[in-house]
């Protein structure tokens, strides 16, 4: 097992012989995706005319479906199918042995056994989507309702610890905080969020013999490819599973769901290739969301602002037979010194949807509530804010006093004041006015986790010099097509246009996917690794070859630079060398795995966040009126696709802290806002002035290229910095997310 | 039933289900899956086509509607090679991640300048006499019918603003 010092050695990367790592290049993509060609999965051209699948959902929480009547939808025009749980074909248990959480999705599908609304209990397939939907509507169910729990809030009560899971303690809190001079014993709640991403879940299958052919938009390739063969009862082998271009993710298509088992199913069936895709409502009420959580933070500091003790304690929710915790504690164990600390969580189990990993699980939440509790303490201290955070930066890891990789948070911090004008907040709320609007600035930092995973990548040389990466990973829209474009030429020297890129395929090597910002880091570690072994390949293709100009020399010495292969003044074209000497072309494959002593650092990405926001004291509305951020995150690798998931989570952060909540209705157990109007994701208009940089950085404890993730820093902390800046323009000091009109005319004072 | 319009330069004719919007019957039936299904609702722009040179969620029209119309969807905007000057735009700025909004971003913004051209004001107008200026406040209004999850909001109103006046 390699140790994260075999990482410290100058690589082409490093080196960054032609400039592209780093370089804002146009994505690899971005000429399909603006001429709209780019095909997502129900769009994919299936071998024969598709049939078209729609779902039917449950108006019960829990219950039986006791009987279904479908002699009317079978009678309808264009009719192929119609299943229910009376008659849909048997299917295997999903997913255990690959993730349990995968079997999160209705196992298995269309079962009469209901656990939350929505829950698929039907399924129509006709010749086109008009009949099908209008059959959907005329299959009668009968059901036996339970009773069920559905609002968390009624049952904070029957909250227990998570399964295999403590507390964390560190010195003697209680102690500590009961003798502090200084003390805040706050609750911060943050809500139930959709991912809402702009492409609903869909699937277009087809069989061939035995075999299976899914394009599906998912963000795990071989997760996805497991389950189904597991639902399927076939081996793997048998399914190719296709996800080219997925139209965000976030978390929420991690896991399989129902449109690709019944497209699987249903074409199967029929001899036929079925495509279903989710309708809006069906992706709020039928897949995953980020649950709620209350968060009671309590820090007691000496008069100075040094923190003894510090405790955050978070409750959440999951679904009662789909355990997720929302592990919105975690982060603070790393941020801020403390001798005394406590954290941990507790969960609550309820009737409605699965709870499930949405973009920066744990963080997104749970800065929410420390990052607002230290303006509070700050406040209390007479402090500024950032003072305080300097106060209490730690020199190691708070609890396991591990080193840390990197740290830049306070030059996070440093330079966003300066940069974004800090000196100019009162730090009395309330006093400045710009006509109707009360004006107020906030921040706060932000902290995530930096990991890498298991990857693997091939990277073939055919006879033309046209290098192609292939690898069975996916990009959601981060970017990694065109990073694994910049990896790879950089790698091996050539020109961009020289590199292919193909993603998104079981067939391929095998990749984890997106999730957890560890796509970049995990994926183009293996990229590297892959590119690495090619150049070992044709440096001894080259030297010995009789033919070559390189004939004879040393392959360690052997350069990579401007498509050529090179020893001292002698080279040539990579394309001559492979098509002389190996004209079938050379392949060859690379992995990456976790250094062994990756774990004795803690690791993690830094940012702080600025924000100005008024106030309308009269209908309580808040506008941001601007926003920055400050990001250390590594080498980074793409200056346009790094700073655009970086803004894009701050916007995430806009959400939450502005708009974005569900909440269940307490007599269906149904999510109040299933559409993108009663449910509102940051639009244009909501979006001023936000902007963000990066640090230099190169945190050779990460992977080989010393690159970090970025998907998800951007979010947290982004919300609490804007819930500051509204208590410093208006004196509301609200800790229920988000903040919306009404509950700052409440809370102004 | 029969209908027949113009669609990106050529005619097209069809025999419908009525029931058929047009954002299904430019995906299933024509083959033109630029077009995206987000909501099926109007309620997030993706599936913004140009009718007369208008702009309209083609999910919330039946296409039977649009006898004789002259309809352009993503398809139709580059010239063979050559990106139009917003598709350009949107290549050059970044703006967009997993380019599902994409299609109805730039075919709103097109929309959207004309609209503008033809003086047409918007909630943030102040003055609703003078010729429209495209400032960032009212681009952004103009343009918040269409959602972009991933938020490339930044990077859209550059690639707005750089390919300003040219629709």
């Amino acid at each position: 097992m390699s140790s994260v010092k075999d990482w410290a050695a100058p690589t082409p990367i490093s080196e960054n012989r032609s400039g592209l790592i780093g370089k804002g290049v146009d994505r690899y993509e971005g000429r399909l995706k603006v001429t709209g060609t780019a095909p997502f999965a129900y769009e994919v051209e299936a071998p024969s005319p598709p049939a078209y699948g729609v779902l039917i959902a449950s108006p019960i929480a829990k219950g039986q479906v006791a009987s279904a009547d479908i002699s009317a939808a079978q009678a309808a025009p264009g009719v192929r199918l119609v299943w229910t749980p009376h008659n849909v074909p048997a299917q295997g248990e999903r997913g255990a042995k690959i993730n349990p959480r995968s079997q999160r999705g209705s196992n298995p599908a269309l079962a009469a056994k209901i656990e939350h609304f929505g829950q698929h209990v039907g399924f129509v397939v006709a010749d086109t989507l008009e009949n099908a939907k209008a059959a959907a509507a005329l299959v009668r169910f009968d059901y036996a309702p339970e009773p069920a729990d559905l609002i968390f809030e009624d049952n904070l009560g029957a909250a227990d610890q998570p399964e295999g899971e403590e507390d964390v303690r560190v010195g003697d809190f209680e102690a500590a905080f009961d003798r502090a001079p200084v003390r805040l014993d706050e609750t911060y709640v943050s809500p139930l969020q959709n991912h809402a991403q702009m492409e609903p879940c869909a699937t277009t299958a087809w069989w061939d013999g035995d075999n299976v052919t899914v394009h599906t938009s998912i963000q795990m390739v071989k997760g996805g490819q497991h389950t189904l063969a597991e639902t399927l009862m076939i081996p793997s082998t048998q399914v190719r599973l296709l996800t080219r271009y997925i139209g965000g993710g976030f978390g929420g298509k991690g896991q399989s769901y129902d449109d690709l088992t019944l497209a699987a199913l249903a074409a199967r069936e029929l001899g036929q290739p079925v495509k279903v895709a989710y309708t809006r409502q069906q992706m709020f009420q039928a897949t995953i969301h980020r649950p709620a959580v209350h968060m009671r933070v309590r820090l007691g500091a000496q008069a100075d602002g040094r923190l003894d003790a510090f405790a955050l304690e978070a409750v959440t929710h999951c679904r009662r037979e789909a355990p997720f915790t929302e592990h919105a504690a975690n982060f603070a164990r790393s941020l801020y010194a403390a001798p005394n600390r406590l954290t941990g969580h507790r969960l609550v189990k309820l009737d409605i949807p699965a709870a499930g990993a949405m973009r920066a699980p744990g963080e997104a939440s749970g800065m929410l509530s420390l990052e607002c509790a230290m303006d509070e303490l700050a406040e209390q201290l007479g402090m500024d804010p950032i003072a305080l955070r300097l106060r209490n930066e730690p020199e190691t890891d708070p609890e396991t006093g591990k080193p840390f990789s990197t740290r830049q948070l306070v030059r996070c911090m440093t330079e966003g004041a300066q940069r974004f004008g800090w000196d100019r907040r009162n730090p009395k709320p309330g006093q400045v006015r710009d006509g109707r609007w009360l004006v107020g600035l906030g921040m706060a930092a932000a902290i995530r986790g930096n990991f890498l995973l298991p990857a693997k990548a091939g990277v073939r040389i055919d006879a033309d010099g046209t290098i192609t990466l292939r690898q069975g990973m996916t990009d959601i829209g981060t970017g990694t097509y065109t990073i694994l474009a910049q990896i790879t030429a950089e790698t091996l020297g050539v020109p961009l246009a020289q590199v292919k890129v193909e993603l998104g395929d079981s067939d391929f090597p095998p990749a984890p996917g997106s999730g957890g910002q560890f796509g970049a880091a995990t994926a183009g570690s293996a990229a590297f690794a892959a590119g690495m072994n090619l150049r070992k390949a044709l440096a001894e293709l080259a030297t010995g070859d009789p033919n070559s100009p390189l004939y004879g020399d040393d392959p360690e010495l052997v350069t990579f630079g401007g498509g050529n292969i090179a020893v001292d003044n002698r080279a040539e074209p990579l394309e001559r060398l492979v098509a002389r000497a190996a004209p079938e072309g050379v392949y060859v494959e690379g992995s990456i795995t976790p250094a062994a002593d990756a774990r004795d650092y803690s690791q993690h990405t830094y940012g702080a966040h600025f924000a100005e926001v008024g106030v309308d004291p009269d209908t309580g509305e808040v506008r941001l009126r601007r926003m920055f951020g400050v990001f250390a995150a590594g080498r980074i690798l793409n200056a346009k696709t790094a700073m655009s998931q970086i803004t894009g989570g701050m916007i995430w952060g806009v959400g939450t802290a502005l708009h974005e909540y569900n909440e269940v209705d307490p007599r269906y157990g149904s999510f109040i806002a299933q559409d993108l109007a009663g449910y509102h994701v940051p639009a244009h208009a909501d979006i001023a002035d936000l902007s963000a940089m990066f640090l230099d950085e190169v945190d050779d404890k990460a992977n080989p290229m010393g690159i970090k993730g970025v998907g998800e820093l951007g979010i947290a902390g982004a919300g609490a910095a804007i819930a500051n800046a509204v208590y410093n323009a208006c004196g509301a000091r609200i800790r229920d997310y988000p903040l919306t009109p009404e509950k700052v005319l409440a809370a102004l004072p | 039933m029969k209908t027949s319009f113009k669609l990106n330069g050529q005619a097209a004719s069809l025999d419908l289900d009525p029931r058929t919007t047009l954002l299904d019957a430019l995906r299933e039936n024509l083959g033109l899956k630029g077009s995206k299904k987000g909501c099926d609702h109007g309620q997030c722009g993706a599936c913004t086509v140009l009718v007369n040179g208008r702009r309209i969620n083609a999910c919330l029209s039946l296409a039977v509607t649009h006898e004789d119309d002259e309809i352009t969807t993503i398809e139709g905007l580059a010239q063979g090679e050559a990106l139009h000057p917003v598709q350009a735009a949107f290549l050059e700025q970044d703006a967009f991640q997993c380019g599902y909004c994409t299609p109805g971003q730039i075919c709103s913004t097109i929309g959207m300048l004309k609209e503008a051209a033809d003086g047409w004001a918007s909630l943030v107008t102040e003055d609703l006499t003078a010729d429209t200026v495209l400032t960032d406040a009212e681009i952004r209004e103009r343009m918040s019918g269409n959602l972009c999850r991933c938020s490339a909001y930044p990077q859209i109103l550059a690639a707005i603003r750089s390919a300003g006046g040219v629709a």
